[in-house]
């Protein structure tokens, strides 16, 4: 499970030489160095080693291979698609836990962790049971695309809720009052007061959606049917290449993730420094 | 013309924070609402701005019934003592706000900004953000953006409420220019007498939800209607039922008929101002204001008894109470307390 955004737009700036506790500064930064290597500088040179194990042409061939690049493209899409509704929603929600009073606050703001909680397997099988050939609506959305645009909103839903949150909190609202007897109205004081402050916050809650949509598994093996060209995504499809025994061809499209996934992460902490500045 | 208020009626849920409250503002008139916090003043500010509806009441600008026209259309500057600075945008964006809202013309934008920018002695600043001004810097930008509209009237709430005291000096006089300059009709809002007597021509003194009196500051000082304004706009000493200003007292060495007897408590140096506290036989703390010439003359020490004539004094009958701090003989300090209250209760 990823970071909790709200942790990344508190970069307070270095300072040297800071001790910890009983640990001489060396020894801190060694461990430091340390463990990042063995759990994940170690592991992810292993996945670039093994995905260019047969040269850069076999490599090449992998990612653009019909059904990888299938995979690739469905799960980008869905992935953008969630995001949107996600930023939009992610929003509102904030907002009302933000300026609305209403009875029972406390339990929908308790709420919107559970999809970090909540295995995604369960998650996945969940929706299954709601939404499958049993739904109890009788609304069958199984084995369809729709059907993982739905899992990967509700597991991908606090990341920009919770990013926006803080911002909304600390926001001035005597710049909204100050804007309004300065003639603006309802909308204007939203697209260039509030909506700007709380864009850094949107940002950075939008790449982490995307980065954990791009390769969740979880809740999407059970309900997304995993139909080649259709509704396979690329997680699923890393799954079954190492299953018929294409490891280096499974390595290829992960780093291709893991490619996209890094990008956007520098990504965030250039927008969580550009939301720390204002 | 100018600004009327009537009948103005505010509770916030068991706070009753404007009860029945008029004022009249001359038109192009300096006016300080005056009180402590929690009398109503920010609320009646707010009010006039329509940044806060009336339970009851009227509004009226320049002769134009407000009372129902939203913030947004009723032409007002605001000022904020948190200055409520735009923060993502520059000063000048800051500034240019009201006008691109209204549609004005790139050119005449800029050259209007920085006529105004000149006027509050920030021009070198226009591409700064707020956070990198300093807190006076950042409410005269505040005020630029409220005068840039050219607004029927202006409003301020504690403008320097958060400034330190040397910028608050430098500000208020600095305001007070501004005004004889531009003569657009103000009202300020201020916990500190001191602040109020300096810069405005009219005080209305509020408290509990109550004008307690209006007019000008000698007005106010040398006619209090009540204990209440009496001991808010400058000092007061109580006496039994009397009351009498600290400079209104006479320091006697010798017995003396009508004189009170005291100890000399303490005497404090305050440059030209000395502070002199005493004790009466029953208990009771006083202080007188001397100068220093008057000072050497007595030859005071602590401890020593001398007798007290007050000079004028007055009373009062009914039951208003005195602010807090029993005004009655401890000596007062305008605060630099915060006046957020009426607002957060909100």
């Amino acid at each position: 499970m990823e970071g909790h955004p709200a942790t990344l737009t508190t970069n307070a700036p270095p300072r040297a030489g800071i001790r910890l506790p009983g640990l001489g500064v060396g020894l801190g930064r060694g461990l430091v160095v340390l463990y990042l290597s063995l759990m994940v500088m170690l592991p992810l040179a292993a996945v670039v080693a093994e995905s260019t194990s047969g040269g850069l042409g076999a490599f090449w061939d992998s990612v653009t291979g019909a059904q990888s690049m299938a995979a690739l493209k469905l799960t980008v899409i869905c992935s953008l698609i969630v995001v949107a509704i996600n930023a939009v929603f992610g929003t509102i929600i904030a907002w009302v836990l933000v300026r609305d009073e209403f009875p029972g606050k406390g339990a929908v703001n308790a709420l919107i962790d559970l999809p970090f909680a909540l295995p995604t397997i369960v998650a996945g099988l969940t929706l299954l049971t709601l939404y499958g050939s049993d739904s109890p609506f009788g609304l069958d959305i199984a084995f369809t695309r729709v059907a993982i645009v739905v899992a990967l909103c509700f597991i991908t839903l606090p990341f920009v809720t919770r990013a926006v949150q803080p911002l909304l909190m600390e926001m001035d609202q005597q710049m909204e009052e100050a804007a309004t007897s300065l003639g603006a109205g309802g909308f204007t004081v939203f697209r260039r007061i509030i909506f700007p402050n709380l864009l850094p916050g949107i940002l950075a809650g939008v790449l982490l959606a995307f980065a954990r949509a791009l390769g969740e598994y979880g809740s999407l093996i059970l309900i997304s049917g995993n139909i080649p060209f259709d509704t396979e995504v690329s997680s699923v499809f890393i799954r079954s290449q190492i299953e018929s025994g294409n490891v280096a061809g499974a390595s290829a499209v992960s780093v291709v993730l893991l490619a996209i996934s890094l990008t956007l992460l520098i990504a965030v902490s250039l927008f969580a420094r550009m939301g720390a500045r204002r | 013309m100018g600004i009327a208020v009537e009948g103005a009626r505010k509770r916030f849920g068991d706070f009753q924070a404007l009860d029945d409250v008029s004022i009249d503002v001359p038109d192009g008139s300096l006016t300080a609402l005056l009180g402590p916090s929690g009398s109503g003043k920010s609320t009646l500010l707010r009010a006039i701005a329509g940044l806060e509806t009336l339970d009851a009441g009227q509004v009226v600008i320049n002769g134009q019934d407000a009372t129902k026209t939203p913030a947004q259309k009723r032409e007002v500057g605001f000022v904020f003592q948190h200055y409520a600075a735009f923060k993502h945008m520059t000063v000048f964006g800051n500034v240019a706000f009201g006008l691109k809202i209204r549609k004005w013309d790139k050119a005449k934008i800029s050259a209007r900004v920085h006529e105004l920018l000149q006027l509050v002695q920030l021009d070198g600043l226009a591409e700064r953000y707020p956070d990198q001004l300093s807190g006076g810097q950042r409410q005269r930008m505040a005020l630029a953006r409220a005068l840039a509209v050219e607004p029927q009237v202006l409003l301020l709430d504690e403008p320097f409420g958060a400034l330190d005291a040397k910028v608050r000096k430098d500000l208020r006089t600095w305001l007070r220019r501004l005004h004889d300059e531009m003569h657009v009709t103000t009202i300020f809002v201020t916990h500190d007498q001191e602040e109020a007597m300096d810069v405005a021509e009219q005080l209305v003194v509020m408290n509990e939800g109550r004008v307690e009196q209006s007019g000008s500051a000698d007005d106010l000082y040398d006619h209090p209607a009540n204990e209440f304004v009496m001991s808010f706009v400058g000092e007061v000493n109580r006496l039994g039922e009397h009351f009498v200003r600290p400079h209104d007292m006479t320091v006697g060495l010798d017995r003396d008929d009508g004189a009170e007897e005291a100890m000399v408590q303490r005497i404090v140096a305050l440059g030209f101002e000395i502070r002199v506290e005493f004790v009466l036989g029953d208990g009771t703390e006083v202080w007188a204001q001397l100068t220093r010439a008057e000072l050497q003359k007595l030859e005071l020490r602590e401890g020593q008894i001398v007798y007290l004539r007050p000079g004028q004094t007055k009373s009062f009958s009914g039951d208003v109470p005195p602010p807090e701090g029993g005004g009655a003989s401890t000596p007062r300090h305008p605060d630099g307390g915060d006046d957020a209250e009426v607002s957060a209760a909100a």
